[in-house]
């Protein structure tokens, strides 16, 4: 399983992995909106929760397809799936891997978008906190998302539209927490509720993810 | 007694409906019109809201629809993954584009609604925002259906998406409840002693919800029947081709 990561990991990082496209992606989001709305400081402090929440999850989103499609070109989708380490152990592992070649890198670079978008000063630490505590549940439904269209010729619009709905509860939650912590609310609620999904998703996603795959494969 | 489960061989399917169909579709037309008759022309004004209070004997029974049909797909996936019965798939699929159909009817006629009564075609109110949500569901699972070709394989890949996709509607119903409150009234039926609503209405407005039942049930029995046949068809064109 091990060796399993480390090959995803080695597959993203090197040339034509598109590592990077989706930090590229989530940077030029925060180029655009200021541009789009206007430069007010007032108002894109106001917005900046929801911007950094709506591009992390599209530049997730973006790079959802790359999870399988590549295995099941050439086959080794096949040979994981008759390997002896079970299917949804897989399938957690490549969502691990996507979530720290995608989330992770996500997370560090928020604060520095953060920053181009006037956040305010006390909302810093949770916008680390929601992402970091949010970006596995994206990258785990995502990969479900991934496993039900992997075997498509077109899969990349119909699976932003499977997935998107599924990204809402997150969302709601991880941008509430950024908000709250900028007015200098109290966190707890919405952070425990965005922890729930994360945990619930981690926990349960992979089989149903492992389910389709062998769907699709047989 | 006849089984339930009898109904999962096609042909049993076919000669049950056959009778069954024409029967449903007689009574959801003369229940709905009734219904909708008797709701526009014999109940009285609403003192505050006025005649646009009638909106409600199409907007409660869609909106009711809208919600029935997608746990009916619940259902029947389920059925389809435990007891792999193809009529259960079908009928899964069959009442997915009613249920989109209910879905939208429930949102333009709230907005309809709502312009003179909020002053405004739309809100992000946690209830309107839910069912823009449901639609949405709706949408992707429809699409992922036209997407694959294989039966067998679109069967299960809707069906498990239906079951994931309940859990996240259930939590996006609560997480649009959380994130704002609303403009939208309470239940418009309650079992609760003190209900909210006069019988004059609640007549008429039980008479449309069974009426826009039996409309699902119409439309999802014909539905089902299109799609026994198309794969009835399929089959003898493969069956020609080998010959």
């Amino acid at each position: 399983m091990i060796a399993l990561l480390m090959r995803d990991l080695r597959l993203a990082f090197r040339a034509g992995g598109g590592f990077g496209l989706g930090l590229a992606f989530f940077l030029i989001l925060a180029v655009l909106v200021p541009l789009g709305v206007g430069p007010e400081p007032q108002i894109l402090a106001r917005i900046a929760p929801g911007i950094l929440w709506v591009g992390a999850l599209l530049a997730c989103l973006l790079s959802l397809d790359r999870i399988f499609a590549l295995d099941f070109e050439d086959g080794s989708l096949d040979l994981l799936a008759t390997a002896p380490v079970p299917l949804e152990a897989a399938v957690s592992i490549k969502a691990l891997a996507h979530w720290l070649t995608t989330g992770l890198p996500l997370v560090l670079i928020s604060p520095v978008l953060g920053l181009l978008l006037f956040l305010p000063g006390e909302a810093y630490v949770w916008l680390i906190v929601s992402l970091a505590l949010g970006t596995p549940a994206l990258s785990v439904i995502g990969t479900f998302g991934a496993a039900l269209t992997v075997g498509l010729k077109r899969g990349g619009l119909l699976l932003s539209l499977l997935v998107l709905p599924l990204y809402i509860p997150t969302l709601v939650f991880g941008a509430e927490v950024v908000s709250r912590g900028a007015m200098g609310l109290a966190v707890d609620t919405p952070l425990a509720l965005l922890a729930g999904i994360t945990a619930g998703a981690v926990a349960i996603l992979p089989f149903a993810s492992a389910h389709v795959l062998r769907i699709n494969l047989r | 007694m006849a089984s339930f489960w009898e109904y999962a061989n096609p042909l049993k399917f076919m000669r049950t409906s056959d009778w069954l169909l024409p029967i449903v579709a007689v009574a959801a037309l003369v229940v709905t019109a009734t219904g909708l008759i008797w709701g526009f022309f014999f109940t009285p004004d609403d003192f505050r809201q006025g005649s646009t209070v009638k909106i409600v004997f199409l907007h409660v029974p869609a909106a009711m629809m809208a919600i029935n049909a997608w746990v009916m797909m619940l259902v029947a996936s389920l059925v389809w993954l435990i007891r792999r019965h193809h009529v259960s798939a079908l009928a899964a699929k069959a009442a997915a584009p009613v249920g989109l159909v209910m879905t939208l009817i429930g949102l333009i006629t709230g907005a309809v609604w709502g312009q003179p009564m909020w002053g405004t075609w739309w809100a992000w109110d946690p209830r309107l925002t839910s069912f823009l949500i449901l639609f949405l569901f709706y949408l992707g699972y429809i699409a992922l259906w036209s997407a694959i070709d294989d039966p067998d394989t679109g069967a299960d890949l809707t069906a498990v998406l239906c079951l994931v996709g309940s859990v996240f509607a259930v939590l996006s119903r609560y997480a649009a409840n959380f994130w704002n409150q609303g403009l939208h009234q309470g239940a418009s039926l309650s079992v609760a002693p003190g209900t909210r609503m006069d019988w004059a209405y609640k007549a008429p407005l039980y008479t449309c919800m069974v009426g826009f039942g039996l409309i699902f049930l119409t439309l999802v029995l014909a539905g089902t029947r299109t799609e026994i046949r198309a794969r009835r068809m399929k089959a003898l064109v493969t069956r020609e081709r080998m010959a």
